[in-house]
């Protein structure tokens, strides 16, 4: 079935890809577009970006999300910024270095055309980013500000405080609003996406459960958009929002969507140290802080005794007993490599015996030379919020002693395998946002998620989805009492039958506890083949225990939020066991996946392009059966493909 | 730490709610609120009873899911912080704490602690929107902005829509969260051609959802996780009486 893996990449230079792709995609007039119906699942901004362009377009469009209002979904939380090549700051940037930075920055496992269509529409999104109203940073002339971000050495970040995603959100929310109230849109809040119903082989709608009355219900509609973001939770601890989860995108593998590259997880550089084994979530602190911060741990084995037992303090520790190592290990780059660069540092220093914390799982970011340099009020103006949420969490100010920070996952570049088209291999079904996988390779650079979601959103999605609903006009409204529904809604119902009837002694997030534990240790920032089996073994044995000894209380029918816990968690346990099985089958170093078997003789990452080269996508083959992995292989036509060097 | 909590429970929104207590024990003065309930619910599951419900999602303060009214405060005793942001720190060991849900005529309990908040949707849906279309934004330096403005607007722009503005106000008004979204709008000039029909709109669609009449006694300003001011609501007044006289 390889055959099904056509990315659909136009032929042409790489700068008339996009042009030429949209030239041929079928139109639907508008007297049609309001015969189709399209149903969005996730409101984040992939999400409501999308579902409110398509209804501008005049398409009957439904929208569903877990939490209570479409603005809660977890783009909101994200903090530095938004990149495109604008080159407002005259420092050499183009559509070309986006391009190039994001490739580079994901260790050449991302597709060319996609990123340059990616880097391409980038521009336009700040411009309708600024239309909505959205407060970004200005210079005192009135003039959008920008600042830097990993893995880049120019300004292109656009942002608004340590508040972006919030803003970006909220815009795409507005004009979700905007379109809820023309009537084109319809908002389906606290509805959980459980099923994909396929009929034909053509995705044709979902089932859904209501999460107040805990009704199951049946959507219909021309195509599915999957916009739910990415698969982090999986750890337990992660900086993901606590209900965000893979389920919808793990539903719509079971039905036969291609899973790409499950094993490209990113791990942040700059998280708030656990602190005890009762917390639940993992807090980012912005990798805008690398801007100004500097990254270090003492030189000597004596002082990190010293600090451990809080006898000193790191102010006290002198210049010359510091070491800024990233700024040591990558001259070029310094503090703001990118972000798999960064963790594996840290990890490295905190192996070595020199994390700064009583875990020993701790570096510090360091704002006394910026404070100096800047004043006061300017670094307030950049980090403010973040200093106070800093301060609020941890008791203790940025403003007198340096951060403490160790990396945390954070983000799946892998997801939903999907063409050029952002279709999946079932068609009819798309999948935009952190929900697919076709941007970020093996890392994604900071601030570049944002961009993504609302490229897709915006301005890919709205026209690529054109040319498969061009042939569905004359198609009826999908009927949703035909067998195909019943069946999901019948195999959903069983789902949910079979965890109320274990009535185990478990709860639900002890034995999710575990899960973490297993994919930390093992699937974490550094894996080996040993490892990978062990946790394939263990993740299957602790499956088998969630289905015999978990507790879900209460009913179906009520707020339940236990069983939703208990549902995405039995997903959870299986996309663990395909990211640690994709973990395994590539014995290559490459961007956020280490592989200790792979590795340079200074510790950096080495990858094998002659045998991995491609992206893994998984097909479902049933039940306790084992995938079967076919292979794309990425073809690199217009830029070289380099050891990713970022010390001179 | 350890503590007695008096919690508000509530099957549904049709059967009437009691305080239950509960006593909780090993509780790090590091842990959140949420964390230190997310303890009481795997105990409360272990004896085999109901967990406690509550809203909840990023735990970092930005998403505005939680809204925990601790000890008759909304977010608790600390100050410009949501629930999530709230430390356990800064409770007495051995305290009693009382938690309700946001309570207003305008946000009807779900479960427990869980309120419907989707009036707040309709407000935004009435007219908190700048109407344009995707693809239609001229290049984005071409609109102008001064530093200052950009900062004002963004002040405002900060609200995270939890509810508890009003949920503290002793009129149950929503004002504050609707001027802080007509007030960001109309200080930037993308916003100003419906700068008065937005403020019309919203505050109309305010009034029929049952959300009561400010009465300036800033309670809400003081409750704000995030700070907001109630020279916000002057904003909103501005624009609306400007557009009372217009018409």
């Amino acid at each position: 079935m390889a055959d099904k893996l056509i990315s659909k990449i136009p032929e042409g230079p790489l700068s008339q890809k996009w042009t030429k792709r949209k030239s041929e995609i079928r139109l639907v007039s508008p007297n049609n577009k309001r015969k189709l119906e399209i149903i969005v699942v996730g409101t984040g901004l992939g999400g409501a970006s999308a579902a409110a362009s398509l209804g501008e377009l005049g398409y009957n469009v439904k929208i569903f999300c877990i939490s209570d209002s479409p603005r809660r979904a977890h783009s909101i939380a994200a903090q530095g910024g938004i990149n495109a090549a604008k080159n407002y700051q005259n420092d050499n940037d183009s559509v070309y270095r986006l391009f190039y930075d994001t490739i580079k920055g994901g260790d050449y496992r991302a597709r060319e055309a996609n990123v340059y269509r990616l880097a391409e529409v980038s521009a336009s999104i700040i411009d309708q980013c600024v239309a909505q109203g959205i407060p970004f940073a200005r210079e005192y002339g009135g003039y959008l500000a920008n600042r830097s971000f990993g893995g880049v050495q120019v300004s292109r970040t656009f942002y608004a405080r340590g508040q972006t995603g919030q803003q970006l959100l909220l815009g795409a929310y507005a004009s979700l609003n905007k379109e809820i109230a023309a009537g084109t849109v319809k908002s389906y809040p606290r509805h959980e996406m459980l099923d994909l119903v396929v009929v034909n082989g053509e995705a044709k709608g979902i089932i859904a459960r209501n999460l107040v009355t805990g009704e199951l219900e049946r959507f219909g509609a021309h195509a599915v958009v999957i916009a739910t973001g990415g698969y982090g939770n999986t750890y337990f601890l992660s900086t993901n929002a606590m209900n965000s989860n893979g389920s919808a995108a793990w539903q719509c593998y079971k039905k036969g969507a291609y899973f790409a590259n499950p094993c490209f997880a990113q791990i942040h550089p700059t998280c708030i140290p656990v602190h005890g084994d009762q917390q639940c979530k993992l807090t980012l602190m912005s990798e805008s802080l690398r801007n100004d911060g500097r990254i270090w741990v003492p030189k000597k084995k004596e002082d990190v005794e010293k600090l451990r037992k809080h006898e000193i303090k790191p102010s006290q520790i002198p210049e010359e007993d510091r070491d800024y190592y990233l700024e040591r290990r990558y001259p070029a780059f310094g503090n703001l490599v990118p972000r798999d660069v960064a963790s594996r540092a840290a990890k490295e220093r905190c192996d070595a015996g020199f994390g700064v914390n009583e875990t020993g799982l701790a570096v510090f970011l360091d704002f006394a030379d910026a404070i100096k340099r800047l004043g006061h009020q300017r670094v307030a103006e950049r980090y403010g919020n973040l200093f106070d949420m800093y301060q609020k969490i941890t008791a203790s100010s940025p403003w007198e002693e340096p951060m403490m920070i160790y990396p945390a996952i954070h983000y799946t570049m892998g997801g939903i395998w999907v063409d050029y088209d952002l279709q999946t291999t079932i068609p009819g079904l798309y999948a935009i946002g952190e929900a697919n996988f076709s941007d970020h390779g093996g890392n994604r650079l900071g601030a570049s998620a944002l961009m993504q979601g609302l490229a897709d959103g915006y301005f890919v999605i709205p026209v690529t989805i054109g040319d498969y609903l061009a042939s569905k006009f004359a198609e009826p409204k999908t009927d949703t009492s035909i067998e195909e529904f019943d069946v999901a809604q019948k195999a959903v119902q069983e789902r949910i039958d079979k965890l109320f009837a274990v009535k185990g002694t478990k709860t639900v997030d002890s034995l999710h506890k575990k899960l973490g534990h297993i994919m930390w240790e093992y699937v974490g920032m550094a894996r080996e083949e040993e490892g990978l089996k062990k946790a394939i073994k263990e993740i299957q044995e602790l499956k088998k225990e969630f289905w015999s000894e978990v507790r879900v209380p209460g009913t179906q029918y009520e707020f339940n939020q236990e069983l939703e816990k208990a549902l995405r968690l039995a997903d959870f346990l299986e996309i663990g066991e395909l990211m640690a099985r994709d973990a395994l089958n590539r014995q290559e170093s490459c961007g956020g996946h280490f592989r200790v078997e792979s590795q340079t003789e200074e510790g950096e990452a080495k990858r094998d392009d002659k045998n991995f080269m491609y992206v893994a996508a998984w097909e479902y083959k049933g039940e306790d059966k084992e995938p079967e992995l076919h292979k794309e292989p990425l073809k690199y036509e217009f830029i070289e493909v380099k050891t990713r060097n970022y010390k001179d | 730490m350890e503590f007695n909590l008096k919690i508000w429970r509530q099957k549904n929104a049709k059967e009437k709610g009691h305080f239950e207590t509960y006593h909780i024990s090993g509780i790090e003065e590091d842990a959140s609120f949420l964390e230190m309930l997310d303890i009481l619910n795997e105990q409360l599951i272990r004896e085999g009873k109901e967990p406690v419900a509550f809203d909840h999602d990023c735990r970092e303060g930005i998403c505005g899911a939680c809204s925990l009214y601790i000890d008759g405060r909304a977010h608790g005793p600390d100050d410009h912080v949501t629930t999530c942001q709230l430390f356990m720190r800064h409770f007495k060991d051995g305290a009693t704490i009382t938690v309700e849900p946001w309570r207003s005529a305008g946000f009807p309990v779900i479960k427990d602690l869980v309120v419907d908040r989707s009036a707040f949707d309709k407000i935004l849906q009435a007219g908190g929107f700048i109407s344009v279309r995707t693809g239609s934004a001229q290049d984005a330096n071409n609109i102008l902005i001064p530093h200052d403005k950009a900062e004002k607007s963004m002040d405002a722009a900060a609200c995270v829509g939890c509810g508890a503005c009003v949920a503290t106000c002793k009129n149950g008004s929503a004002m504050l969260f609707v001027g802080a979204r007509v007030s960001s709008l109309a200080l930037l000039p993308q916003g100003r051609p419906e700068a008065q029909k937005r403020a019309r709109a919203m505050v109309a669609k305010m009034d029929e959802l049952g959300f009561g009449n400010c009465t300036n006694t800033r309670a809400c300003e003081m409750e704000c996780p995030k700070g907001i001011s109630v020279e916000h609501i002057a904003r909103l007044n501005y624009e609306f009486l400007a557009a009372k006289f217009k018409q």
